[in-house]
């Protein structure tokens, strides 16, 4: 018997702006697809907005879902149990492969039932109380997807569901970590959801000037570390993993996708959403990422970046990157490609770093043509990069300063 | 028992419920047997309302146990 307990993760769910699914998704990055489409909805014209594309979900969970159960969830908790269903299918469980009072679920999202708060606001607002929906609010709390996924599996050890704007997935994966590691879980589904692509959070986010306004090229919006970047565009999806303690998944005779060997958290205490430009906060946690794991910075082949695409921050990651690790990792930023699914981002992307490491290969970083000199590291473009990775680190940050790194190693 | 009122308020419990209509029958109880919870119940009164045009207070639809209860107040209160 080992003394140390390790985490394994054996179960992958995702919809994204790329795919329905896991291997959709890996397939189109690897592709160099774009998930930004213009905006449709009626507001972008009532409203006069400013921005007119987002990245968009290919499914749309209510295709996937029955009709009755798709209409007591808000759209953030359709994407939760869509993507849930599949990573515990895709891990192996079933009704009796675990003990409900060692099973937990931990999901975040980093705005919640934005959609259901408005459209329930307008019945209010237009037709009187009689036509609020009783399912109000378990349709708008934040905790919602989290509940929603906890209830359908019945998970007992636990249900969380972390706040921290765009870190949310990323924390809700460093909570399972240490949910497994201090011995009150042997299993945790975890992950992020988010679907807020409505008035509000656009007009919110245009407002404070942090979204591209490229309108006339969707595909080329999003556009990580390159010279002409020009702010985020928002998407919707969730991703969510399995993970396990590693005796217990081998046991039952798993497949294993790789370990998440360590774990950082930090806040910068510095500004509500710009990001240190030193990168002290970022830094600090991609370190105890790695000293949790007990990997030395020299065999960090890889990092899965947070880059948004936004002038400042992608900038301050490479300074936080360089202090943690070095300048030797080769870097990628997904969301080039995603779009920025704000709370379920992390969970995605380190979906993403895990294939990455499973599969020998890093997707480029979509429409990155002119490096921005202030980088001035090794970040993957035009087409994929095959690299054997012994280590590799997924980066989230969140408005708030919350700052998470997760470090991952093969099985 | 009217049978008109009887299939509108099925239509609504599949609506609301998923449950099918022709499942939806007077003896059967909302709870028990069509497994509908408080808060889809209310979401029926407030459709049977609008569709019957009636009033259903909450204090009366306490004690409307079963499709049967139900169809039985409507036709008695439209």
């Amino acid at each position: 018997m080992s003394s140390e307990i390790e985490v394994v993760i054996t179960g992958l769910g995702a919809t994204t702006p790329l795919g329905g699914d896991v291997t959709s998704t890996w397939d189109a990055l690897l592709a160099g697809k774009s998930g930004v489409r213009p905006l449709t909805h009626d507001w972008v014209e009532k409203y006069d907005l400013p921005v007119r594309i987002a990245s968009q979900l290919v499914v749309d969970p209510t295709e996937v879902l029955p009709r009755v159960e798709a209409r007591r969830l808000d759209r953030s908790e359709q994407v939760a149990i869509v993507a849930s269903r599949q990573a515990w299918q895709d891990a192996g469980h079933s009704d009796d492969t675990v003990d409900r009072q060692r099973l937990a679920v931990i999901i975040g999202t980093g705005i919640g039932g934005a959609i259901t708060l408005l459209t329930q606001d307008d019945l209010l607002e237009q037709q009187g109380l009689r036509k609020v929906s009783p399912l109000t609010v378990p349709m708008l709390m934040p905790n919602g997807p989290a509940a929603h996924v906890g209830l359908e599996l019945k998970a007992q050890a636990g249900v969380h569901a972390p706040v921290s704007a765009c870190a949310s997935g990323a924390e809700a994966i460093a909570w399972a970590y240490r949910m497994i590691k201090s011995g009150e879980a042997d299993v945790v589904v975890a992950g992020g959801a988010e679907a807020c692509i409505t008035a509000i959070p656009v007009a919110g986010f245009s407002q404070a000037r942090t979204m591209s306004t490229r309108n006339d090229e969707p595909e080329k919006a999003s556009r990580p570390f390159d010279t002409a970047r020009d702010g985020f565009v928002l998407g919707e999806g969730a991703g969510i993993m399995v993970l396990e303690r590693r005796e217990f998944a081998e046991a039952r005779g798993a497949k294993i996708y790789g370990r998440l060997a360590g774990i950082g958290t930090s806040a910068d205490g510095y500004h509500i959403t710009a990001p240190d430009p030193e990168g002290v906060g970022q830094s600090r946690a991609i370190a105890a990422s790695l000293r949790s794991g007990g990997i030395d910075p020299s065999d960090v082949g890889h990092v899965n970046c947070h880059a948004t695409s936004t002038p400042v921050g992608d900038v301050a990651e490479t300074v936080a990157i360089r202090k943690a690790i070095g300048d030797h990792p080769v870097l990628t930023a997904p969301k080039g490609a995603l779009g920025h699914l704000l709370g379920a981002a992390g969970a995605v992307e380190a979906i993403v770093t895990v294939l990455s490491i499973r599969d020998g290969v890093v997707p480029q970083t979509l429409n990155l043509e002119n490096l921005d000199p202030a980088v001035s590291l090794d970040v993957v473009a035009g087409e994929p990069r095959k690299i054997k990775l012994d280590a590799a680190v997924n980066d989230s940050f969140g408005f708030g300063g919350h700052n998470v790194a997760l470090a991952f190693t093969p099985a | 028992m009217s049978d008109n009122v009887l299939s509108g308020l099925a239509e609504i419990v599949e609506e609301v419920a998923g449950v099918a209509a022709d499942d939806v029958t007077a003896e059967k109880s909302f709870v028990d047997d069509l497994d509908i919870d408080s808060l889809s119940m209310v979401e029926i009164a407030v459709q049977a309302e609008d569709k019957f045009g009636v009033k259903i207070p909450d204090d009366e639809l306490a004690n409307l146990k079963t499709v049967g209860d139900a169809v039985n107040y409507i036709t008695s209160n439209k």
